[in-house]
């Protein structure tokens, strides 16, 4: 038990301007075991670990690896000192192999001076995946990784850095089922080995499994921490919002009407294959799938990101032509992708224009701009989704997940489009704006919209959805009534070949 | 720090600069034959930036002005000179010509008909082909002094009577301190006011984004190129009217200072961030430095150190305005 320590942070203190990020936050780990973070976004647990990997340097506090205290200026001294963090967007260089990742910075070298020692890095890699069971080739390229190789990757350079903690950021967000297990495998097998993982996560599913102890954070503060086997996830959540959610999924009353969009034999060339479906007037319809089922390719076929090369789409029983998201946009059809950031906002711009962007025709404004109008609208569908910004004119990445999304709501909600398909609606946001997520699908749904949720979220699809469809490599294989289904049943059909 | 506060540094110099030349040199600066000379001395290089405005929002670059500018002026040149009906002796070897007014508008709408070509072209490549905007109009940029040279075999064309242009005045302002406003308002109104200056902003900012909310990234790209290319052939004109002679060599180096008056009035180089009243102050306290720095007698070899610093030190300011605000 070399590389083990028993982690405690004292009275941390964290002030970003006018914001107290951290208030005496006290926090300890020890060695062998998983400590999951909980608590909603902005509620610090990312800063805390932040200041604990050398990024931030706190305004007070002390933090002491067994007993004795250790200062961390930048985040090659944490390094140092043994603590590895697995951020959400890794940090790999894309273009080199998986040895080079693991010995960046730190390479190795030979008997001649200034060669570094290739062959020796592999060995080491290829001992370290066979120790650990990682079936990696030290020599592949990272960019012909998965996302969840990736991040086996991440491990592997936090152990040849003689890790002893190591945090990990929402390492599940992208990976599929079946990858996320591995990786729970290989926490659990690293906890073994005396290795502290402290781990951060919304899916408190994963948490409640995988933790031996968690500590809710709230408002940059500790509320609650303990032995995971004492706390249930109703107890979490309530420590996490500070209320009671009784009704997490608001309960519909809709009128279902008509058929409102129609996908006919829709095939594509990023490989799927003959998918049809409806939705009707007021209907919330799930896609469920792993990761790599082709459920987001069945929106890209849609919205034109990918055109179709066979089949076709009807809105209200009239053909539509798309060859571009434009003209899907134009004909009432909405999209808001799964990735907020890479094409969802423009982050540095004002939230306004983001709103603005697609409907320039549909508010009046086909070329010339009313700025002042534009505001006004803009400040009305604000208020209409109950976003939380300083103005309308705030730039995009100056508010919190939840509320970007709540931004492209409002855009789809400004465009009045008659189909609108949300690609993970609630990926990566607080417990509390996910409900209002909820309603608002609702309300659209009331509205006689017709929606579509993909999510990778069981529960959440049960919850708000009156039918699933699930896809499979690349097939709809399944279309049930969700008062009819089980969630085992979903999941065999999309997990379980035919 | 917000968008105020951001335009507030570059303004801050301009007005530095102009405290300090005329704490140095009261008599010859601060007059105003000496600031209609430095307008007027901006407008080649301020209509050029409000263009390259629109191309740095989009994070792209255009290195071709100053070759295509020399170019758009030699063909402008000869197209006047044709139409006149000089012979191509009198025109290679630079003998007098009388140009008549509609030959002299004909040559400057050609002009910027050529540049608005090449322009259209360098977009063409960059989005067709996906090619980089550096590389794309770094070939171009060799390619257009090339052709320029080729021309008359590295000669000049003579244009005396076109000085007309340089020379004219509009209410009394010189005809060039005009036509510089009326770009930039009219570039201005466009970025601030119009669905395409939006879109500028949108892909610049996540071409992706852009896509995914209906824009039609390929065709504003190419048209912000030729907008560039146009606005060019029209800065090439007043540079032939300004020496009577179309130069091939004319606007060597001059990219550089475009690129950095747009810079230097707060458009980020990676895209989605700028405006045209920073080009604008840009523009001119690039100006405003050399002419000090002339009036002062010193060379214009130090000037160039000069911009270069102020460039840098402009891109440092933004990065640590930048960086707290993060």
């Amino acid at each position: 038990m070399e590389n083990t320590a028993t982690l405690r942070m004292e009275q941390i203190l964290k002030i970003f301007g006018p914001v107290t990020a951290l208030k005496d936050v006290t926090f300890s780990a020890r060695p062998g075991t998983v400590h999951a973070l909980c608590g909603e976004n902005g509620a610090g647990k990312s800063t805390l670990m932040k200041v604990l990997a050398g990024v931030h340097i706190p305004e007070q506090g002390k933090i002491y690896l067994d007993d004795q205290e250790v200062q961390f200026s930048n985040p090659g001294q944490a390094i140092d000192a043994g603590i590895s963090m697995l951020y959400q967007e890794l940090d790999l260089a894309d273009h080199m192999t998986v040895y080079e990742n693991v010995f960046l910075g730190r390479e190795m070298m030979s008997s001649v001076p200034f060669v570094i020692d290739r062959v020796g890095m592999i060995r080491q890699t290829k001992e370290l995946c066979d120790k650990y069971g990682f079936d990696i080739d030290p020599e592949a390229v990272i960019s012909s990784l998965t996302t969840g190789q990736c991040q086996i990757v991440e491990l592997l350079k936090a152990i040849m850095r003689q890790a002893k903690i190591i945090v990990m950021d929402e390492p599940t967000s992208s990976l599929s089922e079946g990858e996320a297990h591995r990786l729970f495998e290989i926490v659990n097998q690293l906890r073994t080995q005396g290795l502290t993982i402290i781990y951060i996560s919304h899916r408190l599913e994963e948490v409640n499994m995988l933790a031996d102890d968690i500590s809710v954070l709230r408002d940059g503060q500790v509320v609650a921490t303990g032995l995971a086997s004492e706390m249930d996830i109703d107890v979490i959540v309530k420590h996490m919002v500070g209320r009671e959610l009784k009704d997490f999924y608001p309960s519909r009353d809709v009128l279902i009407g008509d058929i409102c969009f129609e996908a006919d034999s829709l095939a594509s060339e990023q490989g799927i294959n003959d998918i049809s479906f409806n939705v009707r007037r007021g209907e919330i319809v799930g896609m469920a799938g792993l990761v790599g089922a082709g459920r987001t390719e069945v929106a890209n076929a849609i919205f034109g990101i990918n055109p179709l090369i066979a089949g076709g789409i009807k809105l209200d029983g009239k053909e539509l032509r798309i060859k571009r998201p434009a003209d899907a946009i134009r004909q009432g059809i909405a999209y808001l992708t799964e990735d907020r950031k890479r094409s969802g906002l423009c982050t540095n711009l004002p939230c306004s224009w983001n709103m603005t962007m697609p409907n320039y025709e549909r508010i009046g404004m086909k070329n010339l701009l009313q700025l002042r109008k534009e505001q006004q609208l803009c400040a009305d569908f604000g208020s209409k989704v109950s976003v939380k910004w300083s103005h309308p004119d705030a730039p995009a990445d100056s508010l919190s997940g939840g509320n970007q999304q709540k931004v492209l709501i409002g855009r789809w909600l400004m465009a009045d489009s008659e189909f609108i398909i949300f690609d993970e609606p609630t990926r990566g946001i607080d417990v509390g704006a996910k409900k209002e997520v909820y309603s608002l699908l609702n309300e659209l749904a009331s509205q006689g919209k017709a929606i579509l949720v993909i999510s990778s979220e069981l529960p959440e699809l049960f919850g708000i959805c009156d039918r699933i469809l699930i896809m499979r490599r690349g097939h709809l294989v399944g279309d049930l009534a969700t008062d009819q289904a089980t969630p085992e049943q979903v999941m065999h059909l999309a997990a379980v070949e035919a | 720090m917000n968008k105020f506060t951001k335009q507030l540094l570059p303004f801050c110099s301009l007005i530095f600069i102009i405290s300090l030349w005329t704490f140095l040199e009261p008599d010859t600066f601060l007059t105003t034959k000496n600031f209609m000379n430095v307008f007027s001395r901006s407008s080649i290089n301020g209509i050029m930036a409000a263009a390259m405005t629109f191309v740095i929002i989009t994070a792209g670059i255009d290195l071709s002005v100053g070759s295509m500018m020399a170019m758009c002026g030699m063909i402008g040149s000869v197209v006047m000179l044709g139409i006149s009906g000089a012979s191509w002796t009198d025109i290679s070897g630079g003998s007098y010509v009388e140009l008549g007014l509609g030959a002299m508008v004909i040559g400057s709408l050609a002009s910027m008909l050529i540049g608005a070509i090449c322009g259209f072209a360098n977009g063409m490549l960059i989005t067709q082909l996906k090619l980089a905007p550096f590389i794309v109009t770094l070939g171009a940029m060799s390619i257009f002094r090339g052709v320029a040279y080729l021309m008359n075999a590295g000669k000049p064309f003579s244009v005396s009577d076109y000085s007309w242009l340089d020379n004219g005045t509009f209410a009394g302002i010189p005809s060039t301190i005009v036509i510089m406003v009326i770009v930039f308002a009219i570039m201005g109104f466009i970025l601030k006011y119009t669905r395409f200056g939006r879109y500028t902003y949108a892909i610049g900012s996540n071409p992706e984004t852009a896509f995914h909310t209906g824009v039609n990234v390929k065709a504003v790209l190419i048209t912000i190129y030729t907008i560039v290319g146009a606005l060019v052939g029209l800065a090439s004109m007043i540079a032939t009217s300004r020496a009577s002679t179309a130069q091939p060599t004319a606007g060597i180096a001059l990219e550089l200072d475009i690129i950095a008056a747009v810079i230097i009035g707060g458009c980020s180089p990676s895209g989605g961030r700028g405006t045209m009243i920073g080009t604008v102050i840009g523009t001119l306290l690039i100006q405003f430095l050399r002419n000090g720095l002339t009036l002062l007698g010193i060379s214009t070899n130090v000037q160039l150190v000069a911009v270069g610093a102020i460039i840098i030190l402009a891109v440092t300011a933004d990065q640590i305005a930048t960086r707290r605000q993060a």
